[in-house]
């Protein structure tokens, strides 16, 4: 009984405090995640329209061709015609569809001409991140408050700890406006990295070496999470990437090669 | 020849009480196994859901650690897979093929008995490794490895469980296609079978075709796990991704299996109820057999993140959304069928209009989440659950239970209360949207799938769609209600149960005989 109406308390406090009634994917800060999320409203707003038809038609006849109405069944029951018809007409929009996203696949995929790369690690239950060019290097894991809230029996309100289950120890650091190779692979099992302002999210696997290109537009902080089961604690792998301008990127990098020594011996 | 039978049936001693049920080689008998069976196992995995909503209800965790919590995402796949869909549809289809193509029987009894009793002890040893000391298989019902190979104890137990219930499918499936080939109603040729005949009869062929597939991958698990094989470790110069090629390869054939003995029950009942013919038979038959070829080459959309070639993202990518046209001509249909009809909306009917709704939202999004550079945003999101949860909740467990209410008085002899029904239907259906549509947003917003505990501003639509999920439970209590009420009822049901309805089945009287026909029926 007790543990209901805490139930109720927070359903009622999360209700009007935060509520954050977010119902689509957000737009990207990058030319891919863009071009997704395009390519998503493109074959939302045709699912919709044909949803509307295909419905509306039913619904018509669920209303009017009722026995209750007094309705007297028809008794065809094919149509060459019509049923060529309705093949053919999906047909055309799936090629309409196809179309634009074998180009946005193609441009995607073509991780050529970057000008740094990232190597990302999975691990259970952390990423390591190299800066291949900029010989930086270090882990990556949940912050601590979160860390202490997520325990069963907690006492910690989770609503009351800095974006909970998505804040990291060290932030990975990147550049706006460049083009930024992202190398994936993991240590133990396969996991999956994803910041979905910034890309779509590809597995990092054991063995293999994956490849994903972002080029970020607007400075600011995005946050993202493992997205392959990969055990106990896949819940608990945030990725958090703080893109900043050119300059201070740079600063950064020379800032950082110094204290590197602590992580390096990993 | 009639003298022969009444031969046999005096000798037809039956054993009394539980020795009945065990030795039975009645496909009816069979049907209704499976069919308890089924909603037995609905019931188990519905509770192990129900441990996932109640965690999901808010952030943080409040009654299991994660690995537990894995647990049961993983166990509540594999049960409402294998044990509430599958069997539920293999006793719709021992209870109806035989009455529907005219015979007295399956084909191979005994192997009926045998491919049903394997399934019990199969759950019982999957069941049984939640109480190991290391807990159950906790990989996600897909078992990817190398993850699955760092399981505990309950491994080699889950494998061999499914070993068995692939043995018991694919001997299900062989006692199909023999009935269905040899044992029709003379004048019933292959394009006057029934529909839910049909869909039936691809389906066995997928399942023979698919099974085995799966059987080879988990084998090359154990191998790996034990005898020091390295198929998919890399260490040792394998990989990982082969069995996500070998896995999907059976497990987008699985789907259809889940979904094509449905869509022959909607078939069945639209019509019924639309006091018309089934619109465009043909073409049914043809779209059910082109969405059986294509399951075989679109294996790959499940795993367009792993880093695939160019070449490979985009031929998935076609192929898939190539199913789009078949599913789409079946849909076009059922709205045809029901066009210009004379419509009634009893409880079955009531079921199959909301399948055809709510498994074509599932479709659209099914649609969304074949375009690769979209679906890099999609995969592994609570989007893809919402996605799975629409086209096999609404859509194979709404056909189920509408054929459950559509057969019963045939089954029974005895009616099911109407208001009831339809109290049980419109709780389903509003409780089904409640916890399923608002997984689409949080999927959106970047939840991903698979985890026992989220970041606050996913909040409110988990806390929805966990109260829709214990009122879906609740109300598939009733459920089980309307029917201890109907079979509490003396026998009074017309052989003909409804004005619409067609088929060998509707001749026979109801309950339907033991043996459903000594002599086979003519088909004009």
């Amino acid at each position: 009984m007790k543990r209901l109406s805490v139930f109720l308390v927070t359903m009622l406090a999360s209700l009007t405090t935060m509520a954050d009634w977010e119902v689509n994917m957000p737009r990207g800060v990058t030319p891919t995640a863009n071009a997704a999320y395009d390519l998503h409203m493109l074959i939302f707003y045709i699912t919709v329209v044909i949803g509307i038809v295909v419905f509306g038609v039913m619904f018509y006849s669920i209303f009017h061709h009722r026995k209750s109405k007094g309705a007297k069944p028809a008794s065809f029951h094919e149509s060459t015609t019509v049923e060529i018809i309705w093949t053919v007409i999906p047909f055309v929009i799936l090629v309409g569809m196809a179309i634009p996203a074998t180009k946005t696949l193609i441009m995607m995929e073509d991780t050529r001409n970057s000008e740094i790369t990232l190597k990302v690690t999975g691990y259970q239950w952390m990423w390591k991140y190299d800066y291949v060019e900029d010989d930086v290097a270090f882990f990556s894991k949940l912050d601590s408050d979160s860390n202490e809230a997520r325990q069963l029996g907690s006492k910690k309100d989770v609503n009351k700890v800095d974006n909970y289950l998505l804040n990291v120890d060290n932030e990975v650091v990147l550049p706006t406006d460049t083009k930024i190779r992202i190398l994936l692979t993991a240590s133990d099992v396969i996991h999956a990295w994803w910041v979905p302002e910034l890309t779509g999210k590809k597995d990092a696997i054991p063995g293999y070496v994956n490849e994903l290109w972002i080029d970020i537009k607007k400075p600011g902080v995005y946050r993202g999470q493992c997205t392959e089961l990969c055990g106990k604690d896949h819940g608990f792998m945030p990725i958090v990437v703080r893109a900043v301008p050119k300059q201070e990127y740079t600063k950064w990098v020379s800032l950082n090669q110094k204290n590197r020594v602590a992580d390096k011996s990993k | 020849m009639s003298a022969n039978i009444d031969h046999l049936k005096e000798e037809h001693h039956q054993p009394s009480g539980l020795m009945r049920w065990i030795t039975t080689t009645n496909h009816k008998d069979i049907g209704s196994l499976y069919l308890w069976f089924s909603l037995l196992m609905f019931f188990v995995g519905g509770l192990m859901a129900l441990i996932i909503r109640a965690e999901l209800f808010q952030p943080g965790l409040q009654f299991v650690v994660p690995g537990f919590f894995n647990q049961m995402t993983t166990m509540h796949a594999l049960i409402m897979i294998f044990g509430a869909v599958m069997p539920a549809f293999v006793g719709l289809a021992n209870w109806q093929l035989p009455m529907m193509i005219g015979a007295p029987d399956m084909a191979l009894p005994r192997l009926n008995n045998w491919s049903f009793w394997i399934l019990p002890f199969a759950f019982t040893m999957l069941l049984s490794t939640l109480f190991f000391e290391s807990g159950g298989p906790a990989a996600g019902w897909t078992l990817y490895p190398p993850l699955s190979l760092q399981g505990g104890n309950s491994m080699p137990f889950v494998i061999f469980s499914l070993h068995l219930l692939g043995a018991s499918s694919i001997l299900g499936a062989i006692n199909v296609i023999a009935t269905i080939l040899n044992m029709r109603a003379p004048g019933m040729t292959l394009m006057k079978m029934p529909i839910f005949v049909w869909t039936w009869l691809i389906t066995a062929f997928l399942l023979i075709a698919s099974m085995p597939v799966l059987a080879g991958a988990i084998t090359m698990l154990l191998t790996d796990r034990f005898y020091g094989t390295s198929f998919f470790t890399a260490a040792g110069g394998g990989d990982p991704v082969l069995f996500q090629h070998i896995f999907w390869f059976f497990g987008h054939p699985e789907v259809y299996i889940l979904i094509l003995p449905a869509f022959g029950i909607v078939s069945t009942i639209i019509p019924a109820f639309s006091r018309k013919k089934l619109f465009g038979y043909d073409s049914m038959v043809y779209a059910t057999a082109s969405i059986a070829l294509l399951s075989f080459i679109v294996w790959a959309h499940h795993m367009f993140t792993v880093g695939m070639p160019l070449a490979g993202e985009i031929f998935f990518m076609f192929t898939t959304m190539l199913i789009a046209v078949p599913t789409g001509v079946k849909v076009f249909n059922w709205v045809a069928t029901m066009w210009k009809g004379s419509m009634t909306f009893e409880t079955p009917m009531l079921f199959a209009l909301a399948f055809i709704i709510l498994f074509t939202i599932g479709g659209f999004s099914g649609l969304m989440l074949a375009i690769t550079p979209a679906d890099f945003q999609y995969h592994d999101t609570y989007f893809v659950v919402a996605h799975f949860h629409y086209v096999l909740v609404p859509g194979a467990v709404f056909a189920i239970i509408a054929a459950v209410y559509y057969w019963l008085p045939k089954w029974t002899g005895k009616m099911y209360n109407e208001t009831l029904g339809k109290v049980h239907f419109w709780m389903t259906t509003i409780f089904v949207n409640i916890t399923f549509f608002p997984m689409h947003f949080v999927g959106l917003a970047g939840m991903p799938r698979r985890i026992p505990d989220y970041a606050v501003q996913f909040t409110d639509f988990n806390m929805i769609a966990s109260v829709g999920a214990f009122g879906f439970g609740l109300s598939q209590l009733l459920f089980v209600y309307i029917l201890f009420l109907t079979l509490k009822q003396p026998v009074t049901a017309e052989d003909k149960s409804w004005e619409g309805a067609e088929g060998l089945e509707w001749t026979l009287p109801s309950p339907a005989p033991y043996h459903s026909f000594d002599t086979p029926p003519k088909v004009e």
